[in-house]
C-alpha cells in the first residue's frame, strides 16, 4: 500500500505591505497543489446598500472612503455614472483638470506600490524603511516622486486622501495659471526620476514565470486610456461600458469577504497596469515606450513579476501627460456645468491604478440613489491570483518553506491589491451552481 | 551613558474596518518618514512592513472602527499590550462611514445581498474604538490631517499632551481670510459645528464643509441646523448632512435624530 501522500501548507495570516486585510493559504498534497485561496477578511463595509437614499451629488464623497490609495479613480468612476445617468458630457479644460488630477493618483499610488511596498521584495528587505538603511538615496527618490504626485491631487483636490473639490460637471473650484505653473518644476523632476526608477526595477531578479492571461482594460481611440473609452480584452473583447454587466459575472466564495470576478463563459481575466500596457501600448508617450523598450519589455509583458517595471513606466507616462495637460492649460469659464438629475441609469468605468474599476447607479427624478453597483479591481483580479499562486507554487515545490512563502507574498504583491476596495461591497447577481 | 543606549520607543499601528487612508497619512509624512523611523522602532506596520516586532509598545496607532466580533478581542489584546492607544481618524473616533449601518437592519441586507449569509461575520452596529477601550487621544478627521498626526506622534514620544485645537472649522476660515461661504454666499456649511483641522479646506474651495472633522467642543447643532433650514434645507436633507463620516459622533448622531421624521 501507498504510505499517504504528505500534506504541506503555506499560509501567510496576515499579508503585509498590501492595502487592506488579506491572508493566502496553499496546501500541497504530495507533489500537487491541492487548494489555493487569496483570504479577504476584511470586515465588508457595504457601501453598495448605504449608498441607496442617498442624493446623487453625494456618492463622489462617499465612494472615496472606499479606499484612501485611490479615493479620486473612485471619485471619477462616480460622477462618470451620474453624469452618464443625468446625459451630460463634461469636455475641454475641465476634463483635461480631472485627466491631470488622476495622473497624479496615479504619480503617488505608482510610487508608493513600486519603492514602498513591491522593491523590497525584490531586494529582499523587510520594508522600504529597512532598505533606507543600505540605500537611502533610493527611498528618498522613490518618497519624492510620490510626494509630486500628491502635489498634483493637493492643489487641485485640495488634499492628497478624499479630495474635496471633486464635483458632478466638474470642480468647485478651478487653479489659477500660476499655480498649475508651480506644478511644472517637480513634475518634471519627477519624469526624470520615473525614467531611472524604470532602468533600477528593470535590473531585479525576476523569476521565470509567465501565463497566458485574459487582459482587460479600457481604450480610448487617441489617448492612454484613463478616464473613459471602451472595454477592450486580449481576447477580442469590445464593448461600451454599459455592457459591463453583460460580460462580467460576481459570484460569493466561502473563504473571502469580496466578490470574485469572471468573465462569462471564459473565466479569470487580468485587470491593472499590464493590461492597460498590453491593450494600449501604442498610446503611450514616446518617452514612456521609450523606457519599457530599454527595460527589455516587448508590447506585451506577460510575467506578473515585471508589473513592477509596468508600473514604472506608466509612471513616465503619468509624469509626461500631466505635464503636458499644465502646459495647455486655460482656466475654464466656469468650474463646473450643471448636472440636473432625471430618472435613468448611468454606467462609469475608469482606470484606477490597479485596474479597471466600475460604478453604476440608479437614479429618481429627485437625484436620490435607488440603486448601487460597484466593481473595483481587487475583485476582479482575485481569480488570476490565485491561478497565478497555483502555477507558481506547483513549479517550485522544491524551494524552501520560508523562501517560497516570501515569493508567493511577493505574487500576491505584485498586484498591489487593494482589499479594503475589495470589501467595499455589496449587491450582486449571484450565480449559484 | 546609559541614557543614549536607552531602546527606542515602539510604535505599532493597527487596522480595523476602514479605508487605509489614514494610515496612508502616515507613509504620506514624505518628509519626515525616514526621520521617523529613525527615532522609533516600527514594531507593527503591516500597511508598510513585513516585519513585526512582539510589544508591548509604547505607541500604537488604531485606525478603523470594529465591525465583528473578532475584531471586538483584537482590540482588546492591543490595548493590553500597549501604553498610548490613540485613534487615527473618524473610523476609529465615530464608527466612520461604516456606522451609517447603525441606522439600518444590517442583518437584513447581509442577507439580501449575500447568497450565502452565513460566510459572513458582521455585527449590527458599526462602533468607534473608545466603545471597547480606554483612548489615551482620539485624533479627527476623515482623513486625519498630518501636521496634526506629526504633533500627536512628537507629543506621546514625549509624554506630553498633544496640542489639538478643539474649535470650529469657522476660527480657521477667520485665519485665512476665507470669507464666509453660508454668509456671502447662501452655500449650506456645517463648518459652525465641525472640529478644526483641515485649514479650512472646503470654503478655501467655495465648498462648504461636509464635517469630516466631526463635531468640535459642545457644538450648536440646533443653532445651526435653524440656518440651514432657512436657506431651504429640508428634515431629510438636514438628517443627511449629519449623516456621513462621522454619523456615530454622539453629536451628529442626536443632530440628525431631532430632524428625523
Ligand atoms: S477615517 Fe476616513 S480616511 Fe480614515 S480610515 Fe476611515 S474612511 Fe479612511
Ligand atoms: S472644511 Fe469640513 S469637510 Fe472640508 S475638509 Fe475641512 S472638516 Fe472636512
Amino acid at each position: 500500500m501507498n504510505p499517504e501522500p504528505s500534506t504541506k501548507t503555506i499560509r501567510v495570516d496576515a499579508l503585509a505591505r498590501v492595502e487592506g486585510e488579506g491572508a493566502m493559504y496553499v496546501r500541497v498534497v504530495g507533489d500537487r497543489v491541492a487548494d489555493v485561496q487569496l483570504r479577504i477578511y476584511e470586515p465588508p463595509r457595504f457601501f453598495e446598500a448605504l449608498l441607496r437614499g442617498r442624493h446623487f451629488t453625494e456618492a463622489v464623497d462617499i465612494t472615496a472612503r472606499i479606499c484612501g490609495i485611490c479615493p479620486v479613480a473612485y471619485q471619477m468612476s462616480a460622477t462618470n455614472a451620474m453624469e452618464d445617468a443625468c446625459g451630460v458630457r463634461v469636455d475641454g479644460p475641465l476634463r483635461d483638470l480631472r485627466r491631470l488630477l488622476y495622473c497624479g493618483e496615479w504619480i503617488q499610488s505608482h510610487a508608493l506600490h513600486v519603492y514602498l511596498l513591491h522593491a523590497p521584495d525584490f531586494l529582499g528587505y523587510e520594508s522600504a524603511v529597512h532598505m533606507a538603511r543600505d540605500d537611502a538615496s533610493t527611498v528618498r527618490r522613490g518618497l519624492r516622486l510620490k510626494k509630486a504626485g500628491n502635489a498634483v491631487m493637493t492643489m487641485l483636490g485640495g488634499r492628497e486622501v478624499h479630495p474635496i473639490n471633486v464635483r458632478l460637471g466638474g470642480f468647485y473650484r478651478v487653479p489659477t495659471k500660476s499655480e498649475m505653473r508651480a506644478l511644472a518644476e517637480p513634475l518634471k523632476w519627477a519624469r526624470d526620476a520615473a525614467v531611472e526608477t524604470v532602468r533600477w526595477v528593470a535590473g531585479f531578479p525576476f523569476p521565470d514565470f509567465e501565463r497566458d492571461y485574459e487582459m482587460v482594460a479600457l481604450r480610448h481611440p487617441d489617448e492612454y486610456a484613463i478616464t473613459e473609452g471602451r472595454l477592450a480584452s486580449t481576447r477580442g473583447l469590445d464593448a461600451a461600458v454599459r455592457e459591463f454587466g453583460d460580460y462580467v459575472v460576481e459570484e460569493q466564495v466561502p473563504h473571502s469577504n469580496a466578490l470574485h470576478a469572471t468573465i462569462r463563459g471564459r473565466g479569470p481575466y487580468l485587470v491593472g497596469p499590464m493590461a492597460r500596457y498590453a491593450l494600449n501600448f501604442d498610446r503611450l508617450s514616446p518617452l514612456a515606450q521609450e523606457a519599457a523598450r530599454e527595460a527589455g519589455l516587448g508590447p506585451v509583458c506577460r510575467n506578473p513579476f515585471q508589473s513592477i517595471v509596468v508600473r514604472a513606466a506608466e509612471l513616465v507616462y503619468a509624469c509626461d501627460e500631466a505635464l503636458r495637460l499644465i502646459d495647455r492649460y486655460e482656466p475654464p469659464d466656469r468650474p463646473a456645468v450643471d448636472v440636473p438629475p432625471r430618472a435613468a441609469t448611468g454606467h462609469g468605468c475608469t482606470e484606477a491604478p490597479r485596474g479597471i474599476l466600475y460604478h453604476r447607479y440608479t437614479i429618481d427624478d429627485a437625484g436620490t440613489i435607488l440603486d448601487a453597483k460597484i466593481v473595483p479591481p481587487t475583485s476582479q483580479n482575485q481569480k488570476s491570483i490565485e491561478e497565478d499562486l497555483r502555477g507558481f507554487v506547483q513549479a517550485r515545490l522544491d524551494l524552501p518553506h520560508d523562501a517560497l512563502t516570501w515569493q508567493c507574498e511577493q505574487a500576491v504583491r505584485n498586484y498591489d491589491p487593494c482589499i479594503s476596495c475589495a470589501t467595499h461591497f455589496l449587491r450582486v447577481d449571484v450565480e449559484r451552481t | 551613558m546609559r541614557r543614549s543606549r536607552r531602546r527606542k520607543p515602539k510604535l505599532a499601528v493597527w487596522k480595523f474596518a476602514s479605508c487605509d487612508g489614514c494610515q496612508l497619512t502616515v507613509l504620506n509624512l514624505e518628509d519626515e518618514l525616514l526621520a521617523l523611523a529613525g527615532a522609533v522602532e516600527i514594531a507593527h506596520f503591516l500597511e508598510a512592513s513585513r516585519a513585526t516586532v512582539r510589544g508591548p509598545y509604547d505607541v500604537s496607532l488604531v485606525e478603523g472602527s470594529i465591525t465583528t466580533p473578532h475584531d471586538a478581542r483584537r482590540i482588546r489584546r492591543i490595548r493590553e499590550r500597549s501604553r498610548y492607544l490613540v485613534t487615527i481618524g473618524a473610523c476609529a473616533t465615530a464608527g466612520g462611514i461604516q456606522a451609517l449601518r447603525n441606522f439600518k437592519d444590517v442583518r437584513e441586507f447581509v442577507s439580501i445581498v449575500y447568497a450565502k449569509p452565513e460566510y459572513i461575520e458582521t455585527l449590527s452596529q458599526s462602533t468607534p474604538i473608545s466603545n471597547h477601550v480606554r483612548v489615551d487621544f482620539e485624533l479627527q478627521g476623515c482623513p486625519i490631517d498630518r501636521r496634526q498626526l506629526l504633533e500627536v506622534l512628537t507629543a506621546f514620544l514625549h509624554g506630553r499632551r498633544p496640542n489639538v485645537p478643539a474649535h470650529s472649522v469657522c476660527m480657521e476660515c477667520k485665519r485665512r481670510g476665507v470669507v464666509c461661504v453660508m454668509v456671502a454666499r447662501g452655500v449650506p456649511c456645517l463648518g459652525p459645528v465641525t472640529q478644526a483641522g483641515c485649514g479650512a479646506l472646503c470654503p478655501g474651495h467655495a465648498r462648504g464643509c461636509y464635517g469630516c472633522f466631526g463635531p468640535m467642543e459642545t457644538p450648536n447643532t440646533a443653532s445651526l441646523a435653524t440656518w440651514l433650514g432657512r436657506l431651504g434645507m429640508a428634515d431629510a436633507s438636514l438628517v443627511r448632512v449629519f449623516r456621513t463620516f462621522n454619523a456615530g459622533a454622539p453629536a451628529f448622531r442626536a443632530a440628525a435624530e431631532s430632524h428625523e421624521s
